[in-house]
């Protein structure tokens, strides 16, 4: 039963994306709204992800510090393992899940409303594509804001262990930045940038369409946003793993 | 002019349309009158093709929209307005820019003429001083009044309400009421209006569908419908004490 539902909503999602994926009426009007939503999913996000990749940061240098090092370990360990931590992890899957939070249950409630006050209908009396108008701005926004959240993410990360290594003096900044710097791999960058990229697209499809078919009143909007959220989250996570097993080989 | 025939809509147990056929004329407002859960949403939806009925026609000017695909159904839906029930204004843009949402979408005129296209409707239903307000600003007769200006913007051949006075009071529901009139007669659109309100049936009902138990049971207009010996719409209408009033008058 539950396996033939999931497999029904699926097929919902595709019928939906299908509609969503055409091209948009008035391009004037498309780039307008994806401005307006490069600002509101992206802009709006910096603070947030600036904030919890500073920490992070820190405590994965304090961790590692406490519980890895020992004297027979090279003292750039810290710095080496904070660094690929958050490339390779933190800044973009991690990263992805705090942003379905923020980012996925704002898409869900804000299309869901719409829906239930009629604004979706009065597009379509229109004759507007009205998947299209709502949808396809928010994913180009998304997916062409991320790239940059990755890079800031990364950059505060390891401010926030640098930080922690200067002012506690857990650990010398010299250590730090030579374990910081070493055996650099610019293709994990690329790596964390097209993991991030896969993650915008679930995160804004995947909450859209469940505010998209919102039926009922706002109760069910705030139910809708929170199984958006859940379904955003399990699916990056899945997406996670496909997409390190293909692109770490 | 839009004619549906023999229409019927199910939705799974429960028939909430069975054989509806009419007749709306242009240059006039046309009810469509019957208690709440009679079915009226519903075959205004069918109208506008929201909804699918299982069978019937309906012809809009000798097209008939059931067997329209996608693409003709959205270059029909330009040439129609529809006023929500709750006004459904797009909460995330002014007054004005509500207006000139079908223009930027559908209309090349250059930016300057679409803002006064824009302005122009919006002082034909008197809201111009509002232009820059955001709709949650508004009153419920004042946003009933930026929806009307929407609908009009492209200049439309259909207009649909649907329960425009649900939540006004009296005196706000006869402006709204008397706006749709005059749009109509004005721009000789074809305009059907849902609705439970005796006064908007007694004051702009050139002709009335009374429906009942998802089937047409009357028609006629605003002063037939006093005199009717058809004993479900006598419940319904007298049901209102003002209406009652106004027949024993009559009838003196
Ligand atoms: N989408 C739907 N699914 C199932 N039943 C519906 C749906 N829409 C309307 N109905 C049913 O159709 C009947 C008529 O509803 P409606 O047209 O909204 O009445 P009203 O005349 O008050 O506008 C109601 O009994 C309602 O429960
Ligand atoms: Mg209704």
């Amino acid at each position: 039963m539950i396996l033939v539902d999931s497999i029904k909503t699926f097929g919902e999602y595709i019928l939906l994306m299908k509609r969503v994926l055409s091209q948009p009426e008035r391009w004037r009007v498309f780039f307008r709204r994806m401005l307006h939503e490069m600002y509101q999913l992206g802009v709006n996000s910096i603070p947030i992800v600036l904030l919890i990749s500073f920490f992070i940061g820190a405590v994965i240098c304090i961790q590692l510090k406490l519980n890895i090092e020992s004297p027979w370990m090279p003292k750039m360990v810290v710095g080496y393992s904070t660094r690929e931590i958050l490339i390779l992890e933190f800044s973009s899957s991690i990263m992805c899940l705090i942003l379905a939070g923020k980012v996925g249950s704002n898409i869900t409630s804000e299309i869901g409303t719409m829906r239930v006050t009629q604004q979706i209908d009065a597009l379509e009396i229109m004759g507007v594509n009205s998947a299209n108008f709502l949808i396809l701005p928010k994913i180009t926004a998304l997916i062409s804001m991320i790239p940059m959240l990755v890079i800031f993410s990364i950059a505060a990360g390891t401010a926030g262990a640098f930080a922690i290594g200067k002012f506690t003096g857990i650990m010398t900044p010299e250590d730090l930045m030579v374990g910081l710097q070493y055996e650099f791999q610019q293709w994990y960058i690329w790596c964390s940038i097209i993991k991030s990229v896969a993650f915008a697209f679930i995160i804004t499809s995947v909450s859209s369409f469940y505010g998209y078919r919102v039926s009922g009143g706002s109760l069910e909007v705030g139910k809708a946003s929170t199984n958006a959220v859940v379904s955003c989250s399990a699916l990056i996570l899945f997406a996670d793993m496909v997409l390190t097993q293909l692109l770490m080989q | 002019m839009i004619e549906i025939s023999s229409i019927y809509k199910r939705f799974e147990e429960q028939t909430v349309l069975n054989n509806v056929s009419a007749l709306f004329d242009d240059g006039k407002t046309n009810l469509i009158i019957g208690k709440s859960g009679a079915g009226k949403t519903v075959l205004l939806k069918c109208i506008v093709g929201l909804l699918t009925p299982e069978k019937g026609k309906i012809i809009y000017d000798g097209r008939d929209i059931v067997s329209f695909n996608k693409k003709e159904m959205m270059l029909l839906r330009r040439e129609i307005g529809m006023l929500f029930q709750n006004a459904a204004l797009f909460d995330s843009m002014s007054v004005l820019e509500n207006v000139m949402f079908p223009l930027d979408m559908f209309s090349d005129m250059p930016y300057k003429e679409r803002v006064k296209r824009a302005q122009f409707c919006l002082d034909r239903v008197s809201m111009l001083e509002a232009q820059d307000k955001s709709p949650d600003e508004l009153s419920g007769g004042m946003q009933k009044r930026a929806a009307i200006a929407r609908a009009i913007a492209l200049g439309p051949k259909y207009l649909f309400c649907d329960e425009p006075n649900s939540g006004l009071d009296p005196q706000t529901s006869l402006k709204i009421d008397e706006l749709i009139h005059d749009i109509t007669k004005e721009y000789n659109i074809t305009t059907i209006v849902n609705t439970h309100d005796m006064n908007s049936v007694m004051g702009i009902g050139d002709h009335i569908l009374f429906l009942a138990d998802g089937r047409l049971s009357w028609e006629g207009n605003k002063d037939e419908i006093l005199h009717t010996d058809n004993e479900t719409l006598n419940n319904f209408l007298f049901s209102s004490d003002l209406v009652r009033k106004v027949k024993e008058m009559g009838n003196k």
